[in-house]
């Protein structure tokens, strides 16, 4: 069975369409993550799955559940972290895992333990007993985590999990993640952090403006839309001149200073840009779901 | 989305005293600065015009000055205390600390959380009720057993003002919004309502039309009722005109909160 099932979703604020018709179906126990710069949609799309923002048409089930009819059975097995930190200031850690977990009618003696727990996992013991305010970013993060936790869901959302962290304290983070990936929950991921998506995420789609834009396992879609390689040089027009004697299906792209050529046959341009073209500095890597993503999705900012 | 009627009827289930439970926890963490101030203005008030202002005013009513403001010292505590709570306190838990959104991300539903705000707020009506109770009965102000009633009393009282402040919460933009309530509703309400003066003092039609429009009056007569410990047959329809509207405006202020918060 699939843990979600949307069909033309579509939601609107007013007049403003935020999730535009998109389609997805996410499976149990794999990690799928949604894409996309800001204002694409994705936070709209996990709060009609949590079914605490209604959709405007389509359909959406989440564990074979109707969002509209059935929102309390499926929110006991979701868990939630969201974009937004909402913990309780006026609580220590240990008191707002505790205080989270009877909302879900969970004993205090059970909660007390799953508390303990979460804190161990997300390597919180130092701050068992600080007040929200005098914890760290990653902290804050780490512990809307371990609260997403308490209630052993099915399902676990994660909205943006990494933003604005420093590399280290993202990189925990993605171990923990990991861990839990082997357990067999189903997690969706929210990210614009490629890196992220492509070390944690089974599939993905990549969402911009409302739509879906593509969907699949990050390794295909890199093959698919880029070939595997991209080549760097120099903007001129002498490579310009170059790049139009080969073939159509060699794509190449302007960004800033640079040209970039995405390829499956790296060693046959390099060779012809620097002998036929005289072109000297040039440079191959692996292409990266950031290509993809900012190929599909395009180079101009998005606010 | 097409909005939600002001009078369709709230799903609340037993889930509401969850967060019931979670304000007070966060209150019994703060209580030693949240507990002076209310109970120490109703004592300075009763100083400054009980007993000072009081020297200058021989009788109302047939009683002397503190006897006749006291009651109305507790009205008011008991209204402050459901109004700051379900203005100030729900706006920032709402809007600052997000902890609604965190709450309805849990099986409970929005009309759950804001009822259970509501029945905060008339708790803490009760325990500042309960605190200036005692105070005016240390000054040999209030007479038993009537008074006693006053404790189950000030949680309707809270009930009727914690879902009146509800609804201006709902509708402000911002948290200074707040002050126009604060200072265009409740500070001339607090002037007028029998509280330091008899309302017989004022003109008919200004009577007539606080009886019909503000809550104050209505929770002053009964309260001054239970301290004198002498009844009539009035306070029955004061009584009904508190819970009467307490029940409507609950429910309105709960559609209000889910026009504003389920976008
Ligand atoms: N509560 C809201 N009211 C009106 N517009 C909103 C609201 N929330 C989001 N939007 C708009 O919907 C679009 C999608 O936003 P969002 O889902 O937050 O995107 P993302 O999470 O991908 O950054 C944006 O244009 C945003 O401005
Ligand atoms: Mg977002």
């Amino acid at each position: 069975m699939d843990a979600i099932v949307a069909e033309n979703l579509l939601k609107k604020y007013d007049d403003l369409v935020a999730v535009n018709n998109v389609s997805f179906r996410i499976h149990e126990s794999e990690c799928f993550g949604f894409l996309g710069p800001n204002g694409a949609g994705k936070t709209t799309t996990m709060k009609m799955i949590q079914c605490v923002s209604p959709k405007t048409s389509g359909t959406l089930e989440v564990l074979g559940l109707d969002v509209s009819s059935k929102a309390r059975e499926i929110k006991r097995n979701l868990g939630v972290a969201p974009q937004e930190v909402n913990l309780d200031p006026d609580l220590s850690v240990f008191e707002n895992l505790v205080a989270y977990a009877r909302f879900f009618d969970i004993s205090k003696k059970e909660a007390a333990e799953r508390a303990e727990q979460s804190i161990e996992f997300f390597q919180l013991q130092s701050k068992k007993d600080t007040l929200i305010d005098q914890l760290s970013g990653g902290m804050k993060r780490r512990l809307l985590l371990a609260r997403s936790m308490i209630n052993r869901p099915k399902i676990l959302i994660l909205d943006e999990p990494t933003v604005g962290l420093d590399p280290q304290a993202r990189h925990l983070i993605w171990e923990q993640l990991s861990k839990l990936k082997t357990q067999g929950i189903t997690i969706i991921l929210t990210t614009h952090y490629m890196e992220e998506a492509s070390e944690l995420c089974d599939r993905i789609v990549i969402m911009d403006n409302g739509m879906i834009l593509d969907e699949g396992r990050p390794s295909e879609l890199i093959e698919k839309h880029l070939g595997g390689n991209i080549i760097e040089t120099r903007d001129s027009d002498a490579v310009q001149k170059c790049l139009k004697k080969f073939s159509n299906d060699t794509k190449f792209e302007v960004a800033g200073d640079n040209v970039l050529i995405s390829t499956s046959r790296p060693q046959e341009i390099m060779s012809t840009l620097m002998t036929d073209c005289g072109i000297v500095s040039t440079s191959v890597r692996p292409a990266t779901l950031e290509d993809v993503f900012l190929k599909l999705t395009g180079r101009m900012l998005k606010e | 989305m097409s909005k939600v009627s002001l009078f369709s009827l709230p799903k609340i289930s037993m889930k509401t005293w969850k967060v019931w439970r979670r304000d007070a926890r966060v209150f019994m963490k703060t209580y030693k600065v949240n507990f002076v101030p209310p109970a120490l203005e109703p004592i300075l008030y009763l100083l400054a015009l009980g007993f000072g202002l009081g020297l200058f005013v021989s009788q109302i009513d047939g009683v002397s000055y503190p006897v006749f403001i006291a009651p109305a010292l507790l009205a008011i505590s008991m209204m402050n205390a459901a109004f700051f709570e379900c203005t100030y306190s729900s706006f920032v838990r709402m809007y600052y600390q997000k902890t609604f959104d965190a709450i309805i991300a849990t099986p409970l539903n929005l009309d759950e959380v804001i009822f259970g705000e509501l029945l905060w707020g008339a708790t803490k009506s009760t325990i500042y009720g309960s605190i200036v109770l005692v105070v005016i009965t240390a000054f040999g102000l209030a007479s038993y057993p009537a008074s006693l009633l006053i404790i189950p009393f000030s949680f309707l009282v809270g009930m009727l003002f914690s879902s009146i402040a509800m609804c201006f919460t709902a509708l402000s933009p911002r948290i200074d919004s707040l002050n126009y309530p604060i200072s265009l509703f409740i500070t001339p309400m607090f002037l007028v309502s029998g509280t330091f003066f008899p309302i017989s003092a004022l003109p008919t039609i200004i009577q007539q039309f606080t009886y019909i429009g503000l809550p104050l009056v209505h929770v002053v007569d009964i309260t001054r009722a239970l301290t004198y410990g002498s009844f009539d047959f009035d306070l029955l329809l004061n009584l009904l005109w508190i819970v009467v509207v307490t029940v409507i405006i609950t429910i309105i202020s709960i559609n209000l909160m889910k026009r504003r918060l389920i976008v």
